[in-house]
């Protein structure tokens, strides 16, 4: 029997979720665990706790597809970040015409002067 | 006929002979619009001045004997998640409302530099995500085949507007299939370039190492026109190709005698609609029997594709979107912190997938998950990587469908994330390998909504791309147009 929300490992692997629930024998699985709040939290989505939970539910189901990925056999294998067989681009280091300050802080919610004006980031 | 059906080319043609002016052709997608807006809601900005002040100066030029290129005078679409100096970008989302952007992105300079005219912003899911375009925070686009199906997505906007006539071209986004899906799905060509070949300088960026800009058109030799345009190097987009760009035009009528064509086994099979299967192999044959050689090929590692996808674009989405916090642009809603205001600011405006996206994403990236997620998911991409290079050393190009189904009704997936994300399967491999791909229709199904049909190719395999492109259209003879756009046009 494999619980809601877990995934199969290969046999032998290693488990993300120390003390995570195992099938006797050597197949282990590695729970779906979301700390939603932590997750919203880092994302700065100020979600309630109704939609937290939903959020959190279906992507259990994403994840577990998605997890698939570690299925497929990949030693040795080294990772792709990007398609094109290229490092850095350099451009000449010469002062080039920017965007007109005036337009770009226009679309500003707040500002004040020449700057964009935020709450404090600080508490008192 | 009427002006707004013609092709780029046959427009351009008449233009040149003196015919027609920009203006008529703009007055034309004005008018097929303001009959078809109101069900398809294929635009979120019309451009009305704008485009008529550019139609002018395009007719101005001509009479001065000054001609840009093949789309000086033509109206075209631009998906908004292309930032246009001054006109309203919004990428649908509520987080960008009222966004007037201070700058044009690369490809609407190129295309003014060419002579088009801009006439508008169409609507796509917001910030691309998406397969229906029922993710926009501004309603539905709807299908000009039928108003109660999807257009696809993301590019739905661009893609329901060329195929109705209310654009004569469009520009889409592809970051999974965005420009061919929604190609597929309204019976237009959507095109995909080989990664780097057209800047994305002002494409609001989703998935930066998938993202790429094409053309929707309604022919391939609109869309070779559309490419040509805005392809090139751009040194204010960091991956932008150096090289020389392929050269597409000399072999585009050569047909497909010769040429070894790959089925892909694991893109053909399981979960595709009958209708589909049945139009993707009277196609096939159609080419065989034009000399193509078929040769059936496997890519194990595009089964694990969709899965590594959805893993790779949330990831990078997260980041991306982290700029819109109510600092610079867009609606802020109002916190004691900083962090409350962007808390709030962002539950506001993104919408339930863009949301669902940034979480995923988020998690993905998170300490602890990090190489089991995002990590693996990259290795997962080089095993696609090998897979097509293999099998580009047997074959010139690969062929699929381009969508596991035709247009499906509004609301049908709209609950149910994981079977909208499916619907991508086909077009999610040249993504990730940052190959070039196309659709192109190539017949009908039984309720009369048309098929599309992929053809892949290696990166900068444009031209052997585009040249079996033009021989499945010329031999599919699709002709047939949308309900929407003949009934107005016969009137």
């Amino acid at each position: 029997m494999i619980p809601a929300g877990a995934w199969c490992l290969e046999p032998g692997a290693w488990c993300l979720v120390p003390g995570a629930w195992c099938l006797p024998g050597t197949i282990r699985f590695m729970p779906v665990d979301i700390d939603i709040t932590k997750v919203a939290r880092l994302a700065r989505i100020g979600l309630t706790a109704e939609e937290l939970a939903a959020y959190s539910t279906q992507l259990q189901g994403i994840l577990e597809h998605a997890a698939r990925v570690q299925a497929l056999p990949s030693e040795g294998v080294a990772p792709t970040a990007h398609p094109l067989p290229m490092v850095n681009a350099f451009r000449p280091d010469e002062v080039e015409p920017t965007l007109d300050r005036e337009e770009v802080l226009a679309q500003a919610p707040d500002r004040e002067g020449p700057y964009f004006r935020v709450p404090p980031f600080l508490e008192d | 006929m009427d002006l707004a059906d013609l092709s780029v080319a046959e427009a351009g043609a008449r233009l040149r002979a003196g015919e027609v002016s920009s203006v008529d052709l703009l007055d034309a997608v004005r008018r097929r619009a303001s009959m078809t807006e109101a069900i398809l809601h294929a635009y979120l900005t019309i451009d009305h001045a704008g485009a008529r002040a550019a139609a002018e100066a395009a007719d101005a030029a001509l009479a001065r004997g000054e001609d840009f290129g093949p789309l000086h005078g033509i109206p075209i679409a631009l998906k908004d998640n292309m930032v246009t100096r001054g006109i309203e970008t919004t990428c649908a989302s509520r987080i960008l409302a009222g966004y007037r952007p201070p700058y044009d992105a690369t490809v609407v300079e190129r295309l003014k530099r060419g002579g088009a005219v801009i006439f508008g912003k169409t609507n796509l899911d917001e910030f691309a995500m998406g397969s229906s375009t029922e993710n926009s925070a501004y309603g539905t686009t709807r299908n000009p085949w039928d108003p109660d199906r999807v257009p696809g997505g993301s590019s739905g906007g661009s893609a329901a507007a060329v195929a109705v006539g209310s654009a004569f071209a469009g520009l889409g986004s592809d970051t999974g299939g965005s420009i061919r899906q929604p190609g597929s799905l309204t019976g237009t060509v959507g095109m995909k370039p080989t990664y780097g070949l057209v800047s994305r300088y002002g494409l609001i960026a989703f998935a930066s190492s998938l993202d790429q800009i094409g053309p929707l058109t309604r022919t391939v030799d609109d869309s070779v026109t559309v490419f040509e345009a805005i392809a090139g190097h751009d040194p204010s987009d960091a991956t932008s190709y150096r090289g020389p760009l392929p050269e597409v035009r000399s072999a585009l009528d050569a047909g497909v005698k010769g040429l070894k064509v790959g089925i892909v086994r694991e893109l053909s099979g399981e979960g595709t609609e009958p209708d589909v299967a049945a139009s993707f192999q009277v196609t096939l044959d159609l080419l065989a029997g034009a000399g193509a050689e078929i040769r059936e090929l496997s890519l194990p590692s595009t089964e694990y594709a969709l899965s590594a996808y959805y893993l790779i674009a949330p990831a990078e989405c997260s980041a991306n979107l982290a700029r819109f916090d109510g600092v610079r642009y867009g609606p802020r809603l109002p916190g004691k912190s900083v962090e409350e205001m962007m808390s709030a600011t962002r539950r506001d405006g993104f919408g339930p997938e863009v949301t669902r996206r940034i979480l995923l994403g988020t998690y993905a990236l998170s300490a602890g998950y990090y190489d089991a997620f995002y990590g693996q998911a990259q290795k997962v991409r080089t095993l696609v990587i090998n897979d097509f290079r293999r099998a580009y050393a047997e074959v010139d190009v690969l062929v699929t469908p381009t969508s596991p189904t035709t247009a499906f009704a509004v609301g049908e997936k709209a609950g149910d994330p994981l079977a909208m994300y499916l619907s991508d399967i086909c077009t999610i491999p040249s993504n990730l390998s940052g190959d070039p791909a196309i659709s192109v229709p190539c017949g009908l199904d039984s309720s009369g909504l048309p098929v599309g049909f992929q053809v892949l190719a290696p990166a900068l395999g444009e031209a052997v791309m585009f040249r079996v492109a033009k021989a499945v259209e010329r031999l599919s003879r699709f002709t047939a147009r949308p309900a929407l756009a003949t009934s107005e046009g016969a009137a």
